[in-house]
């Protein structure tokens, strides 16, 4: 969810094209809808005034990023936002995060706009600088949270991070989502979706986010000849 | 009463009885001797009028006796179905003394489809509005009981449902081929034109609390059912390919995913499955498992056969399909390819020591007796506990140290004022005729309450 308008009763909603449901959802246009949204489902985020914040988005991660990123300024934190994309096409939010914090940094993988290389380099360099960083909040592809994780350990910051396994009822009764942390198994749609990044078992993660790719692909393959 | 012969329907989801013609009711209603002194109604936990119902088959009025089960049963094509009438009124039968008990079930579901079926479904006149509003939360059948008893009492009534769709374990955890969607469909559209409002994809405790229920409605019935997944906490249990029996039934009977891709939503179609528990859930994964294209299908439980909680219809209807049951059996590991995929299992074998709390003879691990066992898909369908989502949001509602819903069973208050409770949130995973006793209890009470308000 990319943002809120409580007096125009409306929410964004950020979505890249990966499978079927998205793909339907590009299909409707402005009056058009849907069944139903339920929300809010999990924990909310925790937000306090701690003194200066990292906040790092890869991807789409960004868009879940961004409302967080603004509530940190809003607490009076001094916020440092780092946002990365594969390309230049694919980076979003830029203007938004510039607003939302007091020092963005922008990379790209393949350098065609910003730092060339990835967040964890930037965040490798600001957390040389300066040692008065009190947390970082790391949004992004799982291998981003995993690399970005071991590297905050390192430097011995506390590390919170929104995980997206696949799920199925989303109010915690049946288990599709679940997730290792710190060596207990919890169900992300009721105690997360954000956890101690230091704790999180990403590799299992990541097994489990591809458990239906050839049912995905037969989906999005049907959806594409027959738009069904 | 005539089935599907096991091999043809281990590989369908179509229902298992075919249900009987007229012709077999009646000749099952003549077997019933007309008990002065009818042990059968005091089995039953709805107390419906039982030899009344059955003469009224044995004279050809098929319609009124499905109106006469309607009086005290609102889902009588589901009970019909899922009851454990062998456990309750067929139990007490006085025919079933020296014979087989007179067939109550199957008349009941026989009364309850004709009745759809020939499109003539009674829609009984209400009492006089009360100007009552009741919040029922959850549309399984404890929830479905309290709305259809209240609205014909007068009062308004709104049911509020997390899913997308009504109908709680009856549409999520019973497959099709035991209870078909569309009998659920009819029995909520039944209470629909009786003029209860349903919203669905509500789930309260988030999109709204109970308090702020209470500030809209004069009363709040909770009906969550036992909606919490356990695991049994073994290494390997987040390998790709294992279940809860909640995710892969709900999955497989909610989302229609034995459709697909016709239906969106994949499941893991294991030709090597095991299935950890013995209950009628267990069974109903199996089951499905055999209709998914499973080549072995393993039971694995670690009691033996006469602790086993599933009714023995459905270990029989299981074991003709070609279910196998492991025994006195339990698994203490998973292993997993590269990819993260389950590939087998170690297992202990049990033997029984003495009782537990549960009353039953505790397993205990035989040393040295691992072995292996291979799998590609696993369902873990050991119990349903509570879901804490909502009941830790509503304050002064008090519950047991499981998260359980404190209710008083005679008539379903909580602690809470205004807050009724029942079924399986209340009692823990039980059945649906139960769950409907209690809604029927609180909807007396509720009634009580809001007309003495």
């Amino acid at each position: 969810m990319g943002g809120i308008d409580p007096s125009a009763g409306t929410i964004d909603l950020i979505f890249q094209v990966v499978g079927k449901s998205t793909a339907l959802l590009r299909t409707l246009n402005v009056g058009d809808n849907i069944t139903d949204i339920i929300g809010p489902l999990g924990k909310p985020t925790h937000v306090e005034k701690l003194g200066t914040v990292i906040c790092v988005g890869g991807g789409t991660g960004v868009a879940v990023m961004y409302p967080i990123t603004k509530a940190y300024k809003e607490a009076g934190n001094h916020v440092i936002a780092i946002i990365g994309s594969r390309t230049k096409d694919l980076l979003i939010l830029e203007e938004e995060m510039k607003a939302a914090s007091h020092d963005l940094r922008v990379t790209t993988d393949d350098g065609s706009y910003g730092h060339h290389g990835f967040v964890t380099d930037v965040l490798r360099q600001i957390l040389d600088e300066r040692k008065d960083v009190k947390l970082i909040v790391g949004i992004g592809p799982v291998p981003m949270m995993k690399f970005l994780c071991k590297m905050t350990k390192e430097y011995g910051v506390k590390t919170m991070v929104s995980l997206n396994p696949i799920m199925v009822d989303a109010t915690g009764m049946c288990g599709a989502c679940r997730v290792s942390v710190g060596g207990k198994t919890r169900f992300c749609c009721v105690d997360g979706p954000e956890f101690d990044g230091h704790e999180v078992d990403y590799d299992e993660l990541v097994k489990r986010q591809r458990a239906y790719l050839t049912e995905e692909k037969a989906s999005m393959d049907r959806f594409t000849a027959t738009g069904r | 009463m005539p089935e599907q012969e096991p091999k043809v329907r281990a590989k369908n989801f179509n229902e298992v009885p075919f249900g009987y013609t007229p012709e077999l009711a009646q000749l099952e209603a003549s077997r019933c001797l007309q008990c002065k002194k009818p042990k059968c109604i005091e089995g039953c936990p709805v107390e419906i009028d039982i030899p009344v119902f059955v003469k009224l088959i044995l004279d050809g009025d098929f319609i009124g006796a499905a109106r006469k089960l309607k009086e005290r049963n609102s889902l009588p094509a589901v009970c019909g179905r899922v009851c454990p009438q062998e456990d309750q009124c067929e139990k007490v039968c006085i025919v079933g003394k020296k014979d087989e008990p007179v067939a109550i079930g199957r008349m009941e579901r026989f009364a309850a489809d004709w009745e759809r079926e020939k499109g003539e479904v009674f829609v009984p006149a209400k009492a006089t509005s009360t100007g009552k509003k009741v919040a029922v939360v959850g549309s399984g059948p404890a929830g479905l009981t309290v709305a259809g008893d209240l609205i014909l009492k007068g009062d308004e009534v709104t049911i509020f449902e997390a899913l997308h769709k009504t109908g709680g374990v009856l549409i999520y955890g019973i497959p099709e081929f035991r209870l078909p969607k569309a009998v659920v469909q009819a029995e909520v559209n039944y209470l629909e034109r009786l003029g209860v409002k349903v919203e669905v994809d509500c789930v309260i405790g988030r999109i709204e609390t109970v308090d702020e229920l209470l500030q809209e409605y004069d009363a709040v019935f909770l009906g969550l059912g036992a909606g919490l997944p356990q695991f049994m906490n073994i290494p390997g249990e987040n390998l790709c390919g294992i279940y809860s029996a909640n995710e892969y039934l709900t999955r497989s009977n909610l989302m229609k995913a034995y459709l697909f891709p016709e239906y969106d939503t994949p499941i893991a179609r294991g030709k090597n499955v095991a299935v950890f528990g013995a209950g009628n859930v267990a069974m109903d994964s199996a089951r499905t498992a055999l209709r998914l294209g499973a080549d072995t299908v393993r039971i694995i439980y670690r009691r033996s056969r006469e602790e086993m909680p599933a009714r023995i219809e459905e270990v029989h209807h299981a074991e003709e399909e070609g279910v196998q049951f492991y025994l006195l059996t339990a698994p203490t590991r998973f292993f997993g390819n590269d990819n993260g995929w389950v590939t087998g299992m170690e297992c202990l074998r049990m033997e029984l020591g003495e009782p537990d709390e549960s009353g039953r003879r505790r397993p205990v691990p035989i040393k040295g007796s691992e072995f292996k066992l291979e799998c590609d898909m696993a369902v873990v369908a050991i119990g349903a506990g509570a879901n804490p989502l909502l009941p830790t949001q509503t304050p002064g509602l008090e519950l047991n140290k499981r998260g359980y819903i404190v209710a008083d069973l005679e008539n379903g208050k909580t602690s809470k004022p205004g807050v009724w409770a029942g079924g399986d949130i209340v009692t823990g995973s039980a059945t649906v005729i139960l769950a409907m006793g209690a809604g029927r209890k609180a909807a007396n009470s509720i009634h009580d309450y809001l007309m003495n308000k």
